[in-house]
């Protein structure tokens, strides 16, 4: 047990590192509408599964079919990052408008809104399923939940050495490092938008206090608009990543990583941009470290014990009160 | 094909015993003339044939029940003085269904003996009521260990159970690979688990080290378990599970690093295993199965007759337990040949019957196993999986 964790620690690091990059990403889409709407936006796992179909999409329309290298690699990503990220928040902005603005406008209760959110969700689900899937990328109808695999764009490179030393027992591989740079360059892009803008301002402020924030000439819809497409974008950008990684999608992709990116928001404490990117990366360590010690059927129980032990000490999360608040 | 896909899994979930109600009866009206309720003595007798003929999984059973049909018609074209007419009980491999539509056959069709249940979950539920109506069963497909351990008398199957493909895999792993260090993955399924268990201990009995390891077949990221893999090190891994997880396995295991030869067994049987597994990263994986798909005939001179037959018939190859269909019909004909038209007469039969059959003989122990059931493995080349040979002796080319 203790042995495999020594063995195992630099690839379960490497591989935590990334996977966590991954939730941190899906996570700040939970967040931001949490801390915005105080909404839990269960389609939001959706929103994800939309970006990678655009990336299956973008492929298929860009004809690239063998592996790039690693530069042209990074360019493609790029890319990738804008049509899913463009793909994702669209949908989101899309979804806020007809799940849950009208129920905002007529002051429905926020269950109401919880549950037209996970109408929302399963709708999304079963509407790829049954009617995008079988037309968009061409599967026969029984087909649409089966798993769909892109085109093969990326060829991972181990790096085996390091200034000299050798490191190929560690696991690093450039799709993992372009994941985990990618994501937290998205993350800091996102924190910058919202300390330093004058729109970022806006979402501050709504979080803070919204009926303040309306006397003092803020526009709640247009914040609440682009609230939700900064977190479908960055679901988005979490899809291209995520694709590059695994080159297979299906409608029910955003399910389990939804749940554990909700997760890692609770985790570093929920409605805290920064509190998604420390949950996401813990929670992406923790359920490494925990299969490698308990083996991998244990992940998950493991990963949830340690979640439920650290919300009994700080109920608020790791980094706990919202950074908006913090920040007033 | 990916219609036959989803069938396919659906059917492996259930041979698996995992679908929660995968049972199905079939039950289309075959071949001409339903015997007017009139099967028991006079020329003709009524056979059914139940499972999912029309559902998601149909992809599965359609080539037993055509193999089925085909035995009959041979049998029907020398003019015997009893002839054999076969019902299909349509189940759509839900139990729910079979079970009613089992209590017809027997009361209102007066069926002598019945092919199928075709999935295992369907079985388990068919079997009592089989035994009450004492109507003689034979499954081309119902592979669940725990069938045969129930206490029936009237059920049997033409198919080695899922203990039998672990060991007959976990044979090849020792002799036809020579393996020494197996590293066991199981998606934690009633049927992967103790299908991986059972390589596992094969395995070990034979002297590899063995490690075992788990995923999860909902989640994407199996990192864990291949880095449990990549630190084991080892000559041959075995999955026990579906074709889908299968795929992303090789995948990433491959993308880790870890060349180890790729083995699976019957849930793997499927040209998705190499789609999900990504370019040529399958290639050379070797996946078990107790039924014999061999539209070539390789296997053996009756194995050649019948693919032909097959082929000239229905215009397609022989697929997926279409063999182990033909084998439970050729049961059922033995029986009549020798006399017995009554359902429990044919059922003491089935106790004493040894005759050559495609897939094996056609020969039961008194829990209703087959008395000798071969493993066969399969080789992914390309997108295909031509048949290796018997598990206890094939070798890789």
């Amino acid at each position: 047990m203790l042995s495999n964790f020594i063995d195992q620690f630099w690839p379960s690091t490497i591989d935590g590192l990334s996977l966590g990059a991954i939730y941190a990403l899906v996570a700040l889409g939970y967040t931001m509408v949490y801390g915005v709407l105080r909404l839990i936006n269960f389609a939001h796992s959706e929103i994800f599964m939309i970006g990678t179909f655009a990336v299956v999409g973008a492929l298929e329309v860009l004809g690239i079919s063998s592996p790039l290298g690693t530069l042209p690699l990074i360019g493609l990503m790029l890319l990738l990052a804008v049509v899913a990220g463009a793909a994702s928040g669209g949908a989101a902005v899309l979804l806020e408008l007809v799940a849950y603005r009208p129920l905002r406008k007529k002051g429905a209760s926020r269950l109401a809104a919880l549950i037209s959110a996970i109408g929302a969700s399963l709708f999304l689900q079963q509407f790829f399923a049954l009617v995008v899937i079988p037309v968009l990328f061409d599967r026969p109808k029984e087909g649409g939940r089966l798993p769909v695999q892109s085109n093969d764009f990326a060829d991972p490179v181990a790096i085996r050495s390091l200034f000299g030393l050798d490191i190929s027992d560690m696991g690093l591989r450039s799709d993992k490092i372009i994941i985990f740079v990618g994501a937290i360059l998205m993350m800091v892009a996102l924190d910058q938008f919202v300390s330093r803008t004058r729109l970022g301002r806006g979402i501050r402020s709504t979080s803070q206090d919204p009926e303040t924030a309306v006397l003092m000439g803020v526009n709640i819809d247009r914040v609440v608009t682009v609230t939700f497409a900064l977190g479908g974008a960055m679901a988005g950008v979490a899809a291209a990543l995520y694709m590059m990684r695994f080159e297979e999608t299906q409608y029910m992709v955003g399910f389990l990583l939804g749940i554990k990116a909700f997760t890692a928001a609770v985790l570093g404490g929920i409605g805290n941009l920064r509190g998604a990117l420390v949950g996401g990366l813990t929670l992406g360590l923790l359920e490494m470290y925990g299969s490698s010690i308990f083996g991998a059927e244990w992940r998950d129980v493991v990963a949830f014990t340690i979640l439920v032990l650290v919300l009994m000490f700080r109920p608020t999360g790791i980094l706990g009160e919202s950074l908006q608040r913090a920040r007033a | 094909m990916e219609r036959l896909t989803t069938l396919r899994r659906n059917i492996m979930r259930a041979t698996g015993a995992i679908a929660l109600s995968a049972v199905l009866a079939v039950s289309a009206a075959a071949c001409g003339g339903d015997s007017d309720g009139g099967s028991g003595d006079g020329d003709s007798v009524t056979i059914g044939f139940m499972g999912d003929l029309t559902g998601e999984n149909s992809g599965i059973v359609i080539p037993p029940n055509r193999g089925a049909k085909l035995a009959f018609e041979e049998y029907n074209a020398t003019n015997p003085k009893v002839k054999i007419n076969i019902k299909d009980y349509d189940s759509q491999g839900k139990g729910e269904q079979a079970v009613p539509l089992a209590k017809s056959a027997i009361t209102k069709d007066k069926i002598v003996g019945l092919i199928g249940p075709a999935f295992s979950g369907e079985t388990q539920q068919v079997g009592p009521v089989l035994e009450e109506g004492k109507i003689p069963a034979v499954s081309p497909s119902a592979t669940n260990a725990a069938l045969t351990k129930n206490g029936w008398k009237f059920f049997h199957r033409i198919v080695g159970n899922d203990d039998i493909q672990g060991a007959g895999v976990g044979t090849f792993i020792t002799s036809g690979l020579s393996a020494k260090k197996v590293f066991v993955i199981h998606d934690n399924s009633e049927y992967g688990k103790p299908l991986g268990t059972t390589v596992e201990t094969t395995v070990k009995g034979k002297g590899a080290t063995t490690q075992v390891g788990a995923i999860d077949p909902e989640a994407s990221d199996y990192s864990a378990t291949v880095n449990q893999a990549k630190s084991f090190g080892p000559d041959a891994i075995f999955f026990g599970g579906y074709y889908a997880a299968g795929g992303k396995l090789i995948k990433q295991l491959r993308e880790a690093g870890v060349k180890a030869r790729f083995l699976s067994g019957d849930g793997s049987l499927d040209k998705g295993l190499a789609a999900g597994a990504g370019g040529s990263n399958a290639e050379g994986s070797v996946v078990g199965c107790p039924c014999l798909i061999d539209p070539t005939g390789k296997a053996s001179a009756a194995s050649k007759k019948f693919a032909d037959a097959y082929k000239k018939k229905y215009n397609s190859d022989a697929a997926i337990y279409a063999a182990e269909g033909y084998d439970a019909a050729t049961a059922f004909i033995e029986a009549v040949k020798a006399g017995n038209t009554k359902a429990e007469d044919i059922n003491k039969f089935l106790s004493t019957v040894a005759v050559p059959g495609v897939s094996k003989e056609i020969k039961f122990t008194p829990e209703g196993d087959p008395a000798s059931s071969a493993i066969y493995v399969y080789e992914v080349k390309g997108q295909t999986l031509p048949l290796l040979g018997d598990a206890n002796t094939a070798k890789l080319g």
